[in-house]
């Protein structure tokens, strides 16, 4: 019985624990309100229902969060990334709406590539920032989060760019094997980040960096090297989701793509555990954090709780996750003793723990 | 960084200082003065302060002004205020330096005018307001403010449906996408459309949540309104944008839009037409950013010194998918 009970601490202390908690009585919240939630039937050849929408609405978030923890890992941050979208995202449209034949396959390659391309460079702009020229990563990448836009708007000449391509629109809305193509994206994106970070020492590197980056720079890392790479693929990712953005209602939107989706990123790498602190991530707990608010986002919809205060059931929801998780708060109601020892224990841990 | 900002705080406060002194000096000059003025030529002068060129809607505004001044003979003076209030008192103050003959502007926001507008009236220049008010107690400050009517627009579409739906005997179910929550244009259009259909018992709103003006946000609320509803007969979209989006979500869930679920928006942009014309949309109520002509018309009266009323309302209309076809070529925007 001990063992078990053992085990049972061994499992509600791991850091998913209550993101995942939250994400079932989410769920189970649904089904009370209405049983027909968590059907899924299958509809012109592909399934269909709430769970698949999240999944779809899910994978841009997804994507842009496994950049934004590997920033993070850095002690750095990124709130540039939904200009990103909507820079990448402009850019594949207005391609694609020049083309003469906008469902010709190679017109949509390209578009891909410039989106990407761009996005490349603007990393490298934002890495370069803070690497090289050493300025804070909240002001450096501040200034692409609202120059950005002007540069989407820029491209799409302040309108909304509508196309019609079918190539394009499958990265948003397309389906593989039954399933959202862009859930299949964001797993590649995420299986290729997982086994270049934790199957080399990338990944101890990157946390290296975040930890000290003077200490490990003089233990042999290059760790300017570090940082540049890692803005470069938060871009890549922010670039990629931008398409699936862009590509969900087939226009190019340089106001609207991407907004806010710094914010929820953020959020999602704190929900999974990653420190804001840096030198340590977790990419599963990302993934799971990006479910968890995406979830909410369609729950709000699914129970149609009122726009007045869908904002502040979120702001509940996201709170209790946050407060539950954190070990400081779990300490002190789980002893039930006064507050004066946990105190300093907390004190000590701050580079560690500062989920909420 | 924080040195630059200084710099600037410190050059606008300069300007600050030095367009308040010439207002006042102007006005101490009084009415005496006006051999100086540019107007020699006959020409009318008007100087225009824009918000900026966020969308197609502003864009399409701003050509409508610029092309009937033109068309006028009066000689525009243009500024575009990039979405800021400091750029835009600017601007008015450079207009009242150069003592051009009226001033208007569609306000970046609705407070903090009351100073540069008492400058404007010392200064004996009239001003106009477009499209968006300003929440000044002393109405005197400001000639006329002429806009769209939310409230209208959304009146005008719910009594189509009304109309439309007169022989209906059973229940209509209505679902609404709002624009951003507390802007004036989603508060008034939900009002409007719910009055109107009050008329008819057998309409109701059964599920009404913000889609944010955007086609995304109309997609994806729209998603979870058709899996928890299973009979929609009618969508009411604060605007065209997010009734676009939710066509791809209706047109998902295997059900034709037009059709099985009527679709209603307000704006009249260029896509939206063409969705209406395509007969996916049944009805738009515009929302018109050309008021360009009554504006210059406005200009003429303020100055020949007639009175005008305090607010007028841009000529608008509503489209069927008829209208919409024959509309199309000639649209602006």
């Amino acid at each position: 019985m001990s063992t078990s009970k053992a085990r049972w601490a061994a499992v509600t202390a791991h850091s998913l624990f209550w993101p995942a908690v939250a994400l079932v009585a989410l769920l189970v919240a649904n089904t009370i309100y209405r049983p027909g939630f968590l059907t899924v039937e299958m509809k012109d050849g592909h399934l269909y229902g709430s769970l698949v929408d999240i999944l779809r609405l899910a994978a841009p978030l997804i994507l842009v969060g496994l950049g934004m923890t590997l920033v993070i890992a850095t002690g750095g941050i990124d709130l540039s990334v939904g200009s990103m979208c909507a820079i990448s995202g402009a850019i594949a449209c207005l391609h694609i709406s020049q083309q003469p034949d906008q469902n010709a396959l190679s017109g949509v390659l390209v578009a891909l590539a410039l989106g990407i391309g761009l996005s490349l460079v603007l990393g490298a702009w934002n890495g370069a920032l803070v690497s090289i020229i050493g300025i804070q990563p909240i002001i450096a990448t501040l200034i692409l989060m609202v120059a950005g836009r002007g540069l989407a708007q820029l491209i799409t000449e302040g309108q909304i760019i509508t196309i019609n391509s079918e190539p394009y629109k499958s990265v948003g809305v397309g389906y593989l094997l039954t399933l959202p193509l862009a859930i299949f994206i964001a797993a590649g994106v995420a299986l290729l980040v997982a086994a270049v970070t934790r199957r080399t020492a990338l990944g101890m590197i990157i946390e290296a960096v975040g930890g000290n980056a003077e200490a490990s720079r003089l233990a042999g890392i290059r760790s300017a090297r570090i940082t540049f790479l890692v803005y470069v693929i938060s871009a890549v990712c922010a670039g990629i989701a931008g398409f699936m953005v862009t590509a969900n209602v087939s226009s190019a939107d340089g106001n609207a793509a991407g907004l806010w989706i710094e914010l929820d990123a953020i959020l999602a790498v704190v929900i999974g555990g990653t420190s804001l602190a840096g030198g340590r991530f977790s990419l599963s707990g990302t993934i799971l954090g990006a479910l968890l608010i995406q979830t909410l986002t369609t729950t709000v919809y699914a129970m149609n709780i009122s726009p007045q205060t869908s904002l502040l059931f979120k702001a509940v929801v996201v709170i209790i996750v946050c407060l539950v998780q954190a070990p400081a708060f779990r300490a002190r109601f789980a002893r039930r003793r006064p507050v004066a020892p946990a105190a300093p224990t907390a004190a000590d841990q701050s580079k560690e723990q500062v989920p909420a | 960084m924080l040195t630059m900002g200084k710099a600037i705080t410190r050059r606008r406060a300069v300007a600050v200082l030095t367009a308040t002194l010439l207002a006042t000096g102007m006005a101490a000059c009084g009415n005496s003065d006006t051999g100086e003025q540019p107007a020699d030529d006959g020409k009318l002068t008007l100087g225009f302060s824009q918000v900026g060129a966020e969308s197609g809607w502003r864009t399409a505004n701003t050509n409508s002004i610029k092309e009937s001044a033109k068309e006028a003979g009066i000689e525009l003076k243009f500024d575009d205020a990039q979405g800021k209030q400091e750029n835009q008192i600017t601007a008015i103050r450079n207009y009242i330096q150069q003592k051009v003959d009226v001033i208007a502007f569609s306000p970046v926001v609705e407070s903090g005018w009351d100073t540069v507008l008492k400058e404007a009236k010392d200064a004996g220049i009239p001003v106009i307001l477009t499209d968006r008010s300003v929440d000044s107690a002393d109405k005197s400050l400001y000639k006329t403010f002429i806009g769209s009517d939310f409230v209208k627009e959304g009146r005008l579409s719910g009594e189509w449906l009304v109309e439309q739906t007169k022989t209906a005997t059973g229940p209509v179910n209505i679902v609404e996408l709002q624009g951003t929550t507390g802007s004036a244009p989603a508060n008034d259009r939900k009002k409007g459309f719910g009055e109107a259909i009050a008329a008819n018992p057998n309409l109701k709103i059964i599920a009404s949540q913000t889609g944010e003006f955007t086609r995304a946000g109309g997609k994806a609320v729209m998603e979870q309104f058709l899996k928890a509803n299973p009979k929609i007969d009618v969508l009411f979209a604060h605007n065209d944008d997010m009734g676009l989006g939710a066509l791809e979500a209706i047109t998902a869930a295997g059900k034709v839009p037009g059709k099985d679920i009527k679709i209603i928006t307000i704006d009249a942009v260029k896509d939206g037409m063409q969705a209406l014309a395509d007969g996916k949309f049944n009805f738009i109520a515009e929302c018109s950013p050309l008021l360009g002509p009554q504006l210059m018309d406005l200009v003429k009266k303020v100055k020949a010194g007639e009175t005008i009323p305090q607010r007028i309302e841009t000529q608008e209309t509503t489209f069927t998918p008829e209208q919409a076809k024959a509309a199309l070529p000639t649209r602006k925007y």
